[in-house]
């Protein structure tokens, strides 16, 4: 074994029922080269102090829980390493953009309520029963939607989103990339209700192509890719309008 | 999150416990949770449905699943060969009638999570594709890349949105059931972010709680998979069944145990020792194949697998590696980058993220880690437990299919077909039911909340959680491991007596209400130490060999059917170790036989299909 390592971690904490404002502090944390930011503040938790708190689960980048700020960057925390940074020190900060709920701990009930309103099920174009068995799809079409189902809902894009913190009411890129999943499903066809919501004030059109959410994805989804497309779309949408007494999105 | 309930102080001291009526409660928002809530909301939508979990649903560890759903798809198979492949693959310890409808509901339930936007992926031709894996004869495991688990879960979680009379409490955390006039009313839940208490009443509760295997220290398992509803039901009298059967995955990454899918050998990875040789060929599972064969070699069942890892160890034929310590290699490099990033992508994201590895270029390091609890809460073919109204589905409930080893990709079906059969059922009995006695279950509700309060609030403890904890964990790994010996058993069996006994001077470091994770997580240690002691104690008892239960100790190391061709029920004796005894097995149409695989199995089979002619 190499001879053990210290890394000093600087957690931000708030205790609600204690502090009036979050307040950091500094952690120092033996290491080995396999060790996550994840593992280094569950050393803490386990050995310091019991009541550091955060989310996590799985430990393989696909739950979705334990994204943090590390470094002022939102990142996965289980896939992001310790000796990345070594011998600087590591920050780690909740979320930002969110209301913090205690130390590492963000308000997800927003997010939660946007995820909802998308209509993040398919709409059958065709409805078909059980008994007729599995609908038929072409690489093309599975191609067409299958990058946008990778999201695992870790709302990293929403830390890196300059549009989140100017409105928190806007839809954003992690819940627009999965409407965007559903619109281009080729068993769906819900796309028109949905556009009412992409187009709406709440919409697509708060974004500025910043791109930063897609930097960040850890999945490669690419939301801000979804929602520039949709930015078309309900452009086109609106221009339809006026051509198609259906309108356009049908 | 808002709650339309009531508010009732229950004393001066303002502790108070919120109400909410519901007809069918589910525990647990993963796979087999969000599919049973699906299933009461579609057969009557005027049911109140409350789905109550500790994570967000699309954190439910069904995300970490990586193979594939089994079911019958391909002309060339059958519901028979998934029949016998899963009750041989399960050592004879099946309940025949419960897998014949298991196999049987399969392809119907695969092909609805279809219906419902599922990527699978595709053939050429744009039908679902099936792909081979571990001790099933015929290719029939439905996949969507190696990220089954995460889309059937996301899959079922955005569904489940569309229906209105699912009222999820998300992020609530379930301390006890609620038990009156013989049947289950309900449950006793926390609000994790603010540390207050739900009383859910229901007429009908399922539990979905998921495995356990946190309890052992190396597996590939999320932390939240502390075998919550198991614990439960096991202290309202229920049997865990089976418990001693604990699986261990061959092809895991060291030290983290992060998991490897058995589909890496599916898709034609190799296993080798240091010589670089396929050692399986050496364990009954040969003649060595160039392509994936059905059966043979590195599709043989998980426990053989993981049983031969251990033999290489001790031959010293592992690779001993600085870090990992001893290993052997999966070597992919042969199926190329290009399919490696199509059939594997998370597989190779996880290779060089956690292990600085292109498998494209170098063969990853793996060995065997805990994976599945094959055993559960006992439960009958309609899923429910001997106690009236409380149903218990997914990896939380042993209804029988597993048996002694289970087959990788039958749990994944597992959740949909016994999730909508559990979720009809309960469905139905609550409609026949009249509403609880609210008083009295409010009785209860603020016991429990006053026994769980003073875990938090008593002060003067000196015990560590985290290393009680470490020391659990480490015993599980040492008494429960690949191998088993009745010495080593006795020790582990000893250490949790212990250890039961020093959770009582816990110390917790946080005694606040909101989001108070020390306290939960001292909760699920509580219930890790009874699963834990189901577990031991069952697999002490068994003086046999079988599936994931392996001895080499005395005159134990063979299959005994004639004493042990039973389940092993472990029941609750408060402040003691539990009770173990024995209940019998179905066989319909499987005779136990000779569990072979290879040419061997194959040698079995024909003279079976011989002597039925």
């Amino acid at each position: 074994m190499s001879e053990q390592k210290i890394i000093e971690i600087e957690v931000l904490r708030y205790l609600p029922e204690s502090d009036q404002a979050p307040h950091s502090e500094v952690y120092k944390v033996p290491f080995t080269d396999d060790m996550s930011v994840l593992q280094g503040v569950q050393y803490i938790k386990d050995n310091f102090d019991g009541s550091l708190t955060f989310r996590w689960s799985c430990r393989m980048a696909i739950c979705g829980s334990c994204g943090m700020m590390i470094n002022g960057i939102p990142k996965l925390s289980c896939e992001t390493f310790i000796r990345d940074y070594y011998p600087q020190r590591i920050s780690v900060e909740a979320l930002a953009h969110f209301p913090i709920e205690k130390d590492l701990v963000v308000d997800l009930s927003g997010f939660i309520e946007k995820l909802e309103a998308i209509q993040p099920y398919i709409i059958p174009k065709e409805p078909r029963t059980v008994e007729e068995g599995e609908y038929i799809q072409t690489p093309a079409q599975f191609a067409e939607y299958i990058q946008y189902t990778s999201c695992i809902n870790c709302v990293l894009c929403y830390a890196a989103c300059p549009h989140t913190a100017l409105s928190p009411d806007f839809i954003g890129p992690g819940a627009m990339a999965l409407l965007h999943r559903y619109n281009m499903d080729s068993r769906d066809g819900g796309k028109a209700q949905r556009m009412e919501l992409a187009a709406s004030e709440d919409g697509v059109y708060n974004c500025s192509a910043v791109g930063y959410c897609s930097e960040v994805c850890p999945k490669k989804v690419d939301p801000g890719n979804a929602v520039n497309i949709n930015k078309i779309n309900a452009g086109m949408d609106y221009f339809l309008r006026f051509l198609s007494p259906k309108g356009g999105a049908k | 999150m808002a709650l339309a309930a009531a508010k009732f102080a229950l004393s001066e001291k303002g502790l108070g416990v919120e109400i909410y009526k519901a007809d069918v409660v589910i525990v647990g928002g993963g796979g087999a949770g969000l599919r049973a809530a699906i299933a009461v909301a579609e057969s009557d939508p005027s049911l109140k449905i409350a789905l109550v979990s500790k994570v967000y649903p699309m954190r439910s560890h069904t995300v970490a699943a990586e193979g594939g759903a089994a079911g019958v798809k391909r002309e060339d198979d059958s519901l028979d060969y998934h029949f016998h492949d899963t009750v041989g693959g399960g050592d004879w310890l099946c309940e025949q009638d419960v897998v014949e409808y298991f196999v049987e509901q399969a392809p119907i339930e695969l092909t609805r999570l279809e219906h419902w936007g599922c990527p699978w992926t595709r053939t050429a031709d744009g039908h679902v594709n099936v792909r081979p894996f571990g001790g099933m004869k015929i290719m029939r495991t439905w996949f969507a890349a190696d990220k089954s688990g995460f889309h059937i879960l996301h899959t079922l979680f955005q569904t489940s949105i569309k229906y209105p009379s699912i009222k999820r409490f998300d992020e609530y955390f379930c301390i006890d059931l609620l038990e009156e006039d013989g049947r289950c009313q309900g449950v006793v839940a926390i609000e994790m972010g603010t540390g207050e208490f739900t009383m859910i009443e229901g007429k009908t509760v399922i539990l979905a709680t998921g495995g356990a295997g946190r309890v052992f220290r190396e597996s590939t398992l999320g932390g939240i998979v502390t075998g919550d509803g198991m614990a439960l039901a096991f202290r309202h009298g229920v049997a865990l069944r089976d418990m001693e059967f604990m699986q261990y995955h061959p092809t895991c990454m060291p030290i983290t145990g992060l998991l490897f899918t058995e589909a890496c050998r599916g898709e034609g990875g190799y296993l080798v020792n240091k010589d670089g040789y396929r050692f399986l060929q050496d364990y009954g599972l040969g003649p060595l194949q160039d392509k994936p064969k059905n059966k043979y070699m590195e599709l043989g069942p998980r426990d053989r697998l993981s049983q031969a890892f251990w033999h290489e160890q001790q031959k010293g034929r592992t690779i001993e590696h600085p870090v990992f310590g001893s290993v052997v290699h999966l070597d992919l490099r042969h199926l190329g980058e290009a399919y490696l990033r199509e059939r594997l992508p998370l597989i190779y994201e996880m290779a060089e993220t956690f292990m600085g590895i292109d498998p494209a270029k170098e063969p990853i390091p793996v060995r065997p880690g805990i994976h599945y609890t094959m055993g559960g809460v006992k439960v009958d073919g309609k899923c429910e437990t001997s106690l009236s109204g409380l149903y218990a589905i997914g990896e939380c409930a042993s209804v029988g299919i597993h048996g002694a080893n289970r087959l990788g990709s039958n749990s994944l079906t597992e959740l949909v077909v016994f999730g909508k059969l559990a979720g009809d059922e309960a469905a139905k009995k609550a409609q026949s039911l009249p509403p609880g006695n609210s008083p009295s279950l409010l009785k209860q509700a603020q016991e429990a909340e006053q026994r769980v309060l003073a875990l938090k609030t008593k002060t003067g403890g000196t015990e560590r959680m985290s290393t009680l904890r470490k020391e659990m964990v480490k015993s599980m790994e040492d008494g429960c491991g690949i191998y088993r010996l009745e010495e080593t058993m006795q020790k582990t069996c000893d250490k949790l007596g212990e250890l039961r006994e020093r959770f009582k001077n816990i110390n917790l470091d946080d005694k606040t209400s909101v989001w108070n994770t020390d306290w939960l997580y001292a909760i699920e240690l509580d219930y890790q130490l009874d699963v834990a002691q189901s577990m031991a104690h069952s697999a002490i008892s068994r003086k046999e060999s079988r599936g994931a239960h392996q001895r080499l100790d005395g005159a134990y190391t063979e299959r005994d059917d004639v004493n042990y061709l039973k389940h092993s029920e472990a029941y609750y004796v408060p402040g003691s170790a539990p009770r173990i005894g024995y209940g019998d097995v179905k066989i319909t149409k499987s005779p136990p036989a000779a569990r072979a695989y290879g040419a061997a199995g194959e040698k079995a089979d024909q003279e079976r299909n011989a002597s039925h002619v």
